[in-house]
């Protein structure tokens, strides 16, 4: 099954083609109207006159997530602030959001790109699909919405949580796939097992679409075989709009949409581009973005890009897992933590001191983070109640700045680990 | 000062194994000895709560030694060993509203009694000798 054969099945010479025809679209606008891109490509002499085919793209300057925080909110809009139709924000580090907008154009592709995903994984009109991302800030939720009710399927927004009425809404409406992160599907897998469903007795579900955090080969086994069911990885981050490449039913691999993004695999050192079949850094290039341009976009995931056709018949290059990341982020519940944003918000809150300690664990199905944290000693008081309403204190503002609840455990000063070189405050005991 | 306020030294301890040990070296290596004492817990950290011979300069050598100290001024009521002496201050303080935090008994060699940490100390003490009730003097623990 295939939403847009021509693109997805499209030679390679001929994807090549599109691809510059795209880029030198994409050059020329950015270099007209986005201050921040064309000052960028003045620093490195290029001018849109000197991208003559894809590969010249290597010519284009790189772009980082510090350039997105640099220039929020709208320092970066290539397109007046009417054709904006929505934004997203998500947690970024030193406390300052990052924020996405999409014109109706940016949205419509995104759709096209879930489309096109959701098709290759067997989603069609005699779905019935359960979207149990977050809706809001978050791009799971609405993105995963649109695509799969552009399908014809039928969508139940669900959301997070809730778990018990999620297994029931399941049941009753005979849902037969679910886009969630693995994690929570692991969740909803042990919450039925507690109340007594069988997955081959009580549900009819036949696929998911798990995305936003990391997950690997065992835990797909798992669930696999666990659910009866198909389950795929999904990809996409903020950035690049949101969730939207996945898997087809070969499940070797995510299949990138070439028209809508170009990958390119980077030697993690020199950041010089590598062979496919060879791991790196992937830095992303969304063809058809016009809000906010993302050319060479160093997503700081490291993985391999394949670019042999696919026993689906799809042309279309594919990505391997997820295997790490270049910097210190933490996925946690499919929320991107970074120990900076933790730094910041100890910063503001005078009670505390700026030592830390960052514990992850996966407790049962969920990821749980703990922060320690050194008290300092004029906020120490003799009464357990005021402790704990710091405590309190503390965990809330965290919420606030992370995005995610966090349990605080207080220390005496002097008691957490001192760093004289690179300071290694994470501590992460997931097994993934 | 008020010779009924009681100086109470309120000491920071992590809630796990050992940690009250080291706490408890500390105050030996320092010399401190505690009169009476109470450990009150959260989940990750306790205190330890003591009243301790001459409270001023004991707090400066255990923090000397990097402990986190804090002095708080309670108030000591005397009890008699018989049913019922607790309810006359209780009900002293209740109808004063005052608000007793927290409190531990304290059996010493010349008074027992119970101490208590409240809001406003001075304004318990007043309540409390209105009431006629005993109050235990600093001198005499």
């Amino acid at each position: 099954m295939f939403w847009n054969p021509k693109i997805e099945c499209m030679p390679a010479d001929q994807l090549r083609q599109l691809q510059y025809r795209e880029l030198k679209r994409l050059v020329n606008n950015l270099y007209s109207f986005n201050k921040f891109y064309r000052d960028h490509m003045k620093a490195q002499n290029v001018t849109p006159l000197d991208i003559n085919r894809i590969e010249d793209i290597t010519k284009l300057p790189f772009m980082y997530k510090q350039d997105l925080r640099d220039n929020y909110p709208d320092k970066m809009f290539t397109v007046p602030k009417n054709e904006i139709v929505r934004y997203h924000v998500s947690s970024g580090t030193s406390g300052k959001p990052t924020l996405v907008a999409y014109t109706r154009n940016d949205l419509d592709y995104w759709t096209e790109a879930l489309c096109r995903s959701f098709t290759a994984g067997g989603l069609g009109p005699d779905d019935t699909i359960q979207i149990s991302y977050g809706y809001g800030l978050f791009t799971g939720g609405l993105g995963a919405h649109y695509g799969a009710e552009r399908v014809g399927a039928t969508v139940l927004p669900s959301g997070t949580g809730n778990t018990e009425r999620q297994l029931e809404m399941m049941k009753d409406l005979g849902v037969t796939a679910i886009a969630c992160t693995p994690s929570y599907l692991i969740h909803l897998d042990t919450t039925a097992k507690k109340l007594g469903y069988d997955w081959k007795r009580d549900m009819v579900l036949k696929k998911a679409f798990l995305g936003a955090e990391p997950w690997s080969e065992p835990m797909r086994t798992r669930i696999q075989n666990d659910l009866g069911i198909k389950a795929y990885d999904l990809y996409g981050t903020s950035e690049q709009a949101g969730p939207m490449f996945s898997e087809c039913e070969y499940q070797k691999g995510v299949h990138v949409w070439g028209d809508i993004m170009y990958v390119e695999i980077l030697d993690r050192e020199t950041g010089e581009p590598l062979e496919p079949g060879n791991e790196g850094e992937m830095a992303v290039t969304m063809l058809k973005k016009e809000a906010m341009p993302m050319i060479r976009y160093r997503t700081r995931d490291i993985t391999t890009l394949y670019t042999d056709t696919c026993e689906c018949g799809r042309t279309s290059p594919r990505l391997a897992r997820i295997t790490g990341r270049c910097d210190d982020m933490l996925v946690i519940r499919g929320i991107n933590v970074f120990p900076s944003q933790v730094e910041y918000t100890l910063l503001q809150i005078p009670e505390v001191g700026d030592q830390y300690m960052i514990i992850v664990t996966r407790d049962g199905d969920l990821d749980k983070m703990v922060l320690q944290v050194e008290i300092r000693p004029e906020t120490f008081s003799d009464k357990v109640e005021d402790m704990i309403a710091l405590r309190a204190h503390i965990e809330s503002q965290l919420k606030k700045y992370l995005n995610i609840a966090v349990q605080v455990e207080l220390k005496a000063p002097g008691e957490l680990p001192r760093f004289d070189g690179k300071a290694s405050r994470v501590i992460d005991k997931r097994k993934i | 000062m008020n010779e009924y306020i009681i100086t109470q030294l309120s000491i920071f301890v992590n809630n796990v194994p050992g940690k009250l040990a080291a706490v408890a070296k500390t105050l030996k290596d320092c010399n401190v000895n505690m009169k009476a004492c109470n450990l009150a817990e959260s989940t990750e950290f306790g205190i330890l709560r003591a009243i301790v011979e001459d409270p001023d300069q004991s707090c400066e050598k255990l923090q000397a030694k990097g402990l986190i100290v804090r002095k708080t001024q309670l108030i000591g009521i005397k009890i008699t060993d018989v049913p019922g002496s607790l309810y006359g201050p209780a009900k002293a303080l209740g109808d004063g509203g005052i608000n007793i935090e927290y409190g531990y008994a304290f059996t010493g060699k010349k008074v027992e009694g119970l101490f208590i940490r409240v809001d406003d100390p001075e304004k318990a003490i007043t309540v409390l000798q209105q009431a006629g009730i005993a109050l235990i003097r600093a001198a005499e623990i």
